[in-house]
């Protein structure tokens, strides 16, 4: 979509832009190039000087069984808490699209754990399921099951994913709400009139029509469970046990600020970011199609 | 429409209302922790009613001090420093992104598409993805422990600027050309028209924007040694250290709901503009 | 196929003191197989009256029955009706055919039967071409069609149409009100057709309701509602150009208007106070000892001419042959006025008042 009406000035153009140019010049695009030419080098361990190595990084993380186990941490970690996410918030969402009395309540009381910082929700949930004071972990022992996750890698992965789920459902359910609204009444209507019951509606109307928005969450709870819950592991296992729950981009903090592999740490880099434009490529596809009534 | 289904109806509230206890929970039993003393929160099982030591734990929290084994910062002056840097974020943004979007739109100039489109990558790739690299250029500059180093690489992506392209498109041509007539030039367009027009767009990026801002956890962590520009939530997980009987829980839950109240308050607040800012930043 | 039976219904939006009631007391028998339009101007409340009938609505007050049996309480899914909606209401993600066999899958008819029934309709609304198409790719009549198709195939009871014309051009609308027409000769299911145009509603109705401000002010066959409005509304609604309407003192035969005394072809049904209702069609224009007209403006229409002009106070407009040659603008002209066409109105209430 372009302006017809535009205005003419040789500076001005310019100066409005320079702002914005200034800072992405100087805090993005120089930086993501150092990224791609540090990942094709090597410093040697005082870091004085730099030798190129090529794709040596990217082989050295191909070859790295660990950074495998990271993907596949990843993966299962973003998977579940995209789902997770997901179907919770739409049972909400349909729930409250139904109810006449209270759903503004409802909404509010749901919506604002979006406010809340994921570093605190890890800090919370740690303190909720720590097995030695946490009020939940004694609760579970109670019931028999036997909570440890600082030692039991599975338990810490239900950990972080309970706590990103809990944070990320907010976001998903209003998205719900919102495609739950911009389905024109008289459909829901004429269904009735056809003959389907409410159960029937839901998957025969309403779920196939929030399939945009469905598709949409799916990309973004993705990301989120790439980036965002960096601060959630960070403050609740550090990536452990072991590096049970170091995802992708934890391993990046890890490797360029603690372990100090300039080249390694870049490289991962380039990765994500790699696995990002897809994403993001997959997500500006699938949006914009809007469906017509 | 004619329905007589009464437990559907019932149904509905009942997972409504267990929706609501479950997100709750958390924040309930911290709560309860920030009222008690430390011997009183680490015992099994914690207890599940307030205690009464409410003023006592908060006064501590925000004057810093206490004995606990992490951070002993003063919460008072992180939350502070969180909201200065929330702020600064978020008006920057607006600021900058208001000035981008108006010259892409509404000027033609060479280069314009490429400006375009490099403002459109910055969207794809988040601060996670160029730390090390972004660390060295803060650290360069010299602007560690700083507020600007807090603030100004987080200002760099281009939500906002897409969020007000995407509006200004909206806005009929047939403004600019009764401004023109009236001998309106550019940024008296922007001031006069423009900006009144987008208030509501505004609005919606400011509760967007400042929660991401308050919130940031990497970027701190990054680029602050000093106690004393600790935003409080990275502060709070610095709290943290050693075995969890070492810990102060009562005062870090203190912490943590005071964390918790600004954005909260921001998004209760501002719920209709929240809701709006969400939806169409994603657009 | 079955009768509906509309018994004191009353409509009320939001309760207690704050509540506001939309439809006073409607009361009207529909025989089985029988095509009823209510036609009313917007906010009449004749789309509310419809979503009743249909379940979409809460009846405030009164009793819906279909077929014999009262529907209060019964949800839309189980009345055994079908509608067809302004905006079509068509599945966006399904084809045609599929929009048409959902209600037919759901009733679970067999899906060999299910095939006759779509394809039957599709032949009788020529949208076999399109059966495997989704809506989006269809034109606003073709939708408009599938829409009806979705109707027919489940056979109902009632069929309800709530305004389904107002969204086509008008072309299309008067061919799709000759195929509604045929269709409901061919399947003769009773119908109830909402809409705001009183043509539709004169060309498509075997009675038609007319409603205005939640009344029904009458409720008989298109003759009898031209011949002999119930109200002073009736009588302005239906006709075009609309009906005259004098206000005046009757005195026998003759009728006092803005003091000026003239003779009436009939007596008036009493004396006293009272609205003459004169359609312009029914009016003549020449010769003498009639009505005095002045003429202010002519309207050229092709067949017909309409002559605008001041009756003393009251404005007046007469129908004249476009043949004819037409009376001079500023000049007067007398009204003859024919005594079978006179309709009276009591003052107050607007109702009608018959000669005795």
């Amino acid at each position: 979509m372009e302006k017809r009406v535009v205005f003419r000035s040789g500076w001005l153009p310019w100066a409005l832009l320079a702002p914005q140019a200034i800072v992405i010049a100087v805090f993005f695009f120089w930086p993501a190039g150092q990224a791609l030419v540090q990942s094709l080098q090597q410093s040697d361990a005082f870091g004085t000087s730099v030798s190129w190595v090529g794709l040596e990084n990217f082989q050295n993380l191909w070859n790295d069984e660990t950074y495998l186990a990271s993907f596949k941490t990843t993966a299962v970690f973003s998977i579940l808490v995209a789902v997770c996410g997901i179907s919770l918030a739409l049972l909400l969402a349909v729930f409250a699209d139904r109810v006449v009395r209270g759903a503004t309540v409802y909404k509010t009381l749901l919506i604002w754990p979006y406010a809340v910082a994921p570093a605190v929700a890890g800090v919370l949930w740690l303190f909720m399921f720590s097995p030695s004071i946490g009020i939940v972990a004694y609760g579970l022992e109670a019931m028999g099951i036997d909570w440890n996750h600082l030692l039991n890698g599975g338990q810490a992965m239900t950990l972080v994913v309970a706590a990103a789920v809990w944070k990320q459902i907010s976001y998903n359910f209003l998205f719900f709400l919102a495609g739950l609204a911009s389905i024109p009444k008289s459909l829901i209507e004429a269904a009735a009139i056809d003959g389907a019951r409410p159960w029937r509606r839901f998957w025969t109307i309403q779920f196939p029509l929030l399939t945009p928005t469905t598709f949409f969450l799916l990309v973004i709870n993705m990301v989120y469970a790439f980036f965002d819950t960096f601060a959630i592991i960070d403050a609740s296992t550090q990536g452990g046990p072991g590096k049970d729950t170091s995802i992708l981009v934890y391993r990046v903090y890890y490797d360029g600020f603690k372990a100090l592999d300039i080249g390694g740490s870049a490289a991962q880099s380039v990765v994500l970011m790699v696995i990002v434009v897809v994403l993001t490529v997959l997500q500006f596809k699938f949006v914009e199609k809007k469906v017509n009534y | 429409m004619v329905e007589r289904r009464p437990t559907l109806g019932i149904l509905a509230h009942v997972i409504l209302i267990l929706g609501v206890l479950v997100v709750a929970l958390p924040v309930y039993i911290t709560f309860v922790a920030s009222t008690h003393t430390a011997q009183e929160v680490v015992q099994r099982p914690m207890p599940m009613l307030p205690g009464s030591h409410f003023i006592e734990n908060y006064v501590a929290a925000l004057q810093g001090g206490s004995h606990g084994a992490g951070s002993t910062a003063a919460v008072g002056r992180m939350m502070f420093v969180s909201l200065v840097s929330a702020l600064i974020i978020t008006f920057g943004k607006i600021a900058i992104s208001l000035l981008s979007a108006f010259a892409i739109v509404y000027f033609r100039f060479r280069f314009r598409m490429f400006f375009f489109w490099a403002i459109f990558v910055t969207l794809m790739l988040p601060v996670e993805v160029r730390i090390g690299p972004t660390y060295k250029v803060v650290s360069d500059l010299g602007m560690l422990n700083s507020f600007a180093g807090l603030t100004i690489p987080l200002i760099a992506s281009a939500t906002a600027t897409f969020l007000f392209r995407q509006f200004f498109l909206t806005v009929p041509e047939e403004l600019v050309e009764a401004a023109r007539i009236d001998g309106a030039g550019p940024m008296r367009f922007f001031k006069d028209i423009l900006v009144p027009l987008s208030a509501t767009s505004i609005a919606a990026l400011f509760v967007i924007q400042f929660i991401y801002g308050w919130n940031q956890y990497l970027w701190p962590l990054l680029v602050t040694t000093n106690e004393d520009m600790y935003p409080v939530v990275y502060g709070i997980k610095r709290m943290i250290a050693g075995g969890d009987s070492q810990n102060e829980w009562n005062l870090v839950m203190a912490t943590a709901m005071l964390a918790m109240i600004p954005p909260a308050l921001v998004v209760m607040l501002m719920q209709k503009w929240f809701v709006k800012g969400l939806v169409d930043t994603e657009k | 196929m079955a009768a509906i039976t509309l018994r004191k219904i009353i409509k009320r939006y939001g309760a207690g003191a704050k509540a506001n009631q939309v439809i006073h007391g409607v009361d009207a028998e529909i025989a089985d197989g029988e095509f009823v339009v209510i036609v009313g101007p917007s906010g009449c409340g004749k789309s509310t009256l419809l979503r009743m009938v249909a379940g979409l609505e809460e009846i405030s007050g009164g009793e819906i029955a279909i077929g014999g049996r009262v529907v209060n309480d019964i949800e839309p899914s189980e009345r055994d009706i079908a509608m067809v909606f302004q905006n079509y209401a068509l599945y966006p993600h399904m084809t045609v055919f599929d929009n048409m066999a959902y209600g037919l899958k759901i009733s679970k008819v067999p899906v060999a039967e299910i095939k006759a029934r779509v394809d039957k309709a599709a032949a009788i609304l020529q949208l076999a071409p399109y059966l495997a198409r989704k809506p989006r790719e269809l034109s606003g009549g073709q939708r408009q069609r599938v829409a009806m198709g979705r109707a027919i195939v489940r056979q109902p009871q009632v069929f309800l149409f709530d305004e389904p014309l107002s969204n086509l051009d008008a072309k299309l609308r008067a061919q799709t009100r000759i195929e509604i027409r045929k269709l409901h000769a061919e399947l003769g299911v009773t119908s109830l057709f909402v809409t705001h145009d009183q043509v539709e509603a004169m060309t498509l109705a075997q009675r038609m309701i007319v409603m205005n401000a939640g009344r029904m002010e009458q409720f008989a066959t298109p003759d009898e509602v031209y011949a002999r409005p119930a109200t002073t509304f009736v009588a302005s609604f239906i006709g075009s150009p609309p009906m005259n309407l004098l206000t005046g003192h009757a005195n026998g035969a003759s009728f006092t208007l803005d003091g000026q005394t003239v003779p009436l072809p009939a007596p008036a049904p009493r004396n006293g106070e009272l609205t003459l209702g004169l359609r312009p069609e029914h009016v003549v224009a020449g010769g003498s000892g009639g009505w005095p007209l002045k003429v202010e403006l002519i309207e050229m229409l092709g067949a017909e001419r309409l002559v605008h002009g001041q009756l003393g106070s009251h404005a007046f407009t007469l129908r004249m042959d476009g043949m004819l040659t037409p009376p001079a603008v500023g000049s007067t002209v007398q009204l003859q006025l024919s005594a079978q066409h006179l309709h009276w109105f009591d003052i107050a209430t607007g109702a009608r008042v018959e000669a005795t």
